[in-house]
């Protein structure tokens, strides 16, 4: 699903963000990638997710090389890809119902297959009731699963976290990963880049670690109970 | 332009990628949604909306309402026009025969469409009827007015080089005193008025010019206003016709909007006008009075106006969405 093959990011100005990485995330797999800020990993997802290109080497996402995709192929590259951001990205001027059903506008789905599917995702993150609100009413954790249910809405095969617990208590952060998991578990590969080592030690899954734009290590989240 | 190439294939993939039940229902359920919603965006500042589409209103109504004006100034004219005639004095003390042969000779000739005979008396009775000075002849102790011929040209010999060459034959026939043209000032008049429409083309030119202006400036401070949705957008997914869509639905209303206001502002100055109007013709016993906006004239309103808001949008949208990448 994610093949790195020997990747460079070289940021203008001579900043080498990456270099050498080379991965390979199965379809239907789910992985970690952390790392201190600073070591890559944001950059990492930006050329997933084709906002950066690799200065050097292939990224090939479900069998799409990205070094060579059009700029005009990039939106279609992006519903394949649900994204989760830190920040949430809602758009605060519109309800839970029409954010989540953002993609699916843009994707051109007809209007009773749109009510449908934000219903099922909504109910997913468990925010059916709240259809009819304002992001701003909702507390961070809520506006987080509703980011969560506009990315998985459209049901991409890929699904993109930055820091998707990065400001909510270890309770909600849980709950979240219990999410993540729960669409691993029917056939999302998953890549979710953290910092939280407490929470991601208490899962088993594959881990990638970054340090200084190298990748350090490929192993499991479970190595790193072994660790502390 | 790459643009319509790159949409085709961006719909290809889609359909591999997913199946929705109804595409083309889809896809103008979209069109409607974005229709609405862009005009309801514009319907939640209405000062701001106002202001952008008065603007716009005002610079489409001066060209409009010249327009309208020039067009009733040679609707007036027009009238005229057909009665491009000559008329020619005869010497006094011609006698009646001879004007008659005369008459008839006239009819023959090449150009000519009609000759009508006013005798002295005839003009007379005319004068006396429309001048109001009946008194004033009375006391005159003889008709001071000549015999006139009136002379009509045929429809291709209205021609102002034509209709000279014909002055300058009658005038040299022996019992003609003087011949005149009537209507060369109606030639004078149309002229102007040519020179007034090709006025208000360069003038709407400008206008056109400054309404693209400031849709292009309207249009930019909403993207740059909006610029992180645009960047939200993207990152979903969302291509650039996709993000261009709504604001060039906002140009179209702002279009719309001010082609109204201009087609009101048109109508109401020419209501306030068409008062004094009717009372000045009455004053010369004409039964003219201001004609309103014709469809034709209002179908080219709104469909300029559409148009300019239309373009400026696509130009500042062109140039600005471009800019704003998620990084």
């Amino acid at each position: 699903m994610i093949k790195f093959d020997n990747v460079n990011k070289r940021y203008p100005g001579g900043h080498e963000a990456l270099s050498g990485v080379s991965f390979h995330l199965k379809p239907g797999e789910m992985a970690f990638l952390t790392g201190h800020s600073g070591a890559g990993k944001s950059s990492l997802l930006k050329l997933i997710a084709c906002i950066e290109r690799a200065s050097r080497g292939n990224v090939i996402i479900d069998g799409q090389n990205l070094t060579r995709l059009k700029n005009r192929h990039i939106p279609v590259l992006r519903l394949k890809i649900g994204v989760v951001f830190q920040s949430h990205n809602l758009l605060y001027d519109r309800t839970v119902f029409d954010n989540v059903a953002l993609p699916l506008i843009i994707a051109g789905y007809h209007q009773s297959e749109v009510g449908r599917r934000v219903r099922a995702a909504l109910d997913k993150v468990g925010l059916l009731g709240k259809e009819r609100l304002m992001p701003i009413t909702l507390s961070g954790g809520e506006q987080q699963r509703v980011g969560i249910a506009r990315a998985v809405v459209n049901r991409p095969p890929l699904l993109l976290a930055d820091e998707p617990t990065g400001n909510l208590d270890p309770a909600l952060s849980r709950e979240i990963m219990g999410l993540f998991e729960q669409f691993n578990q029917v056939g999302v590969s998953v890549l979710i880049a953290t910092h939280d080592h407490d929470l991601i030690s208490r899962l088993d899954h594959r881990l990638l670690t970054l340090k200084q734009g190298k990748l350090e290590r490929d192993g499991r989240t479970t190595e790193l109970q072994i660790q502390q | 332009m790459k643009r319509p190439s790159a949409k085709n294939t961006d719909t290809d993939d889609r359909q591999r990628l997913n199946k929705p039940r109804s595409r083309v229902n889809a896809y103008f359920t979209h069109h409607l949604w974005v229709l609405v919603s862009s005009l309801g965006a514009l319907w939640r500042t209405p000062l701001a909306t106002l202001m952008t589409a008065a603007v716009i209103g005002i610079a489409l109504a001066l060209p409009t309402g010249l327009h309208v004006l020039l067009q009733n100034v040679q609707q007036l004219s027009m009238g005229w026009e057909g009665t491009a005639q000559m008329s020619v004095f005869l010497k006094p003390g011609v006698p009646e025969k001879r004007i008659q042969s005369l008459a008839d000779k006239l009819r023959g000739w090449d150009g000519v469409a009609e000759v009508q005979y006013i005798s002295r008396e005839q003009a007379l009775a005319e004068f006396r009827e429309l001048s109001g000075f009946g008194d004033a002849l009375d006391a005159l102790d003889e008709n001071p007015l000549p015999a006139v011929l009136v002379l009509r040209p045929t429809a291709e010999a209205t021609e102002p080089a034509q209709m000279a060459l014909l002055l300058g034959k009658v005038q040299k026939l022996e019992p003609v005193d003087l011949a005149q043209l009537d209507m060369e000032w109606v030639r004078r008049l149309s002229g102007i008025i040519e020179v007034g429409k090709r006025g208000v083309l360069l003038l709407g030119g400008v206008l056109a010019l400054a309404i693209l202006l400031v849709v292009g400036n309207t249009i930019r401070l909403t993207i740059l206003s909006r610029s992180q949705e645009i960047i939200v957008t993207k990152l979903i997914g969302a291509t650039n016709t996709f993000i261009r869509r709504p604001f060039l639905y906002t140009g179209f209303w702002y279009g719309l909007m001010g082609a109204v206001l201009a087609w009101l502002l048109v109508v109401i100055l020419l209501g306030l006008l068409s008062d004094p109007v009717s009372r000045l013709s009455f004053l010369y016993s004409s039964g003219f009075s201001l004609d309103g906006l014709d469809l034709e004239t209002v179908i080219i309103l709104l469909g300029s106006g559409i148009a300019l808001g239309l373009l400026g949008s696509w130009l500042a949208v062109g140039r600005h969405l471009q800019a704003i990448e998620p990084t």
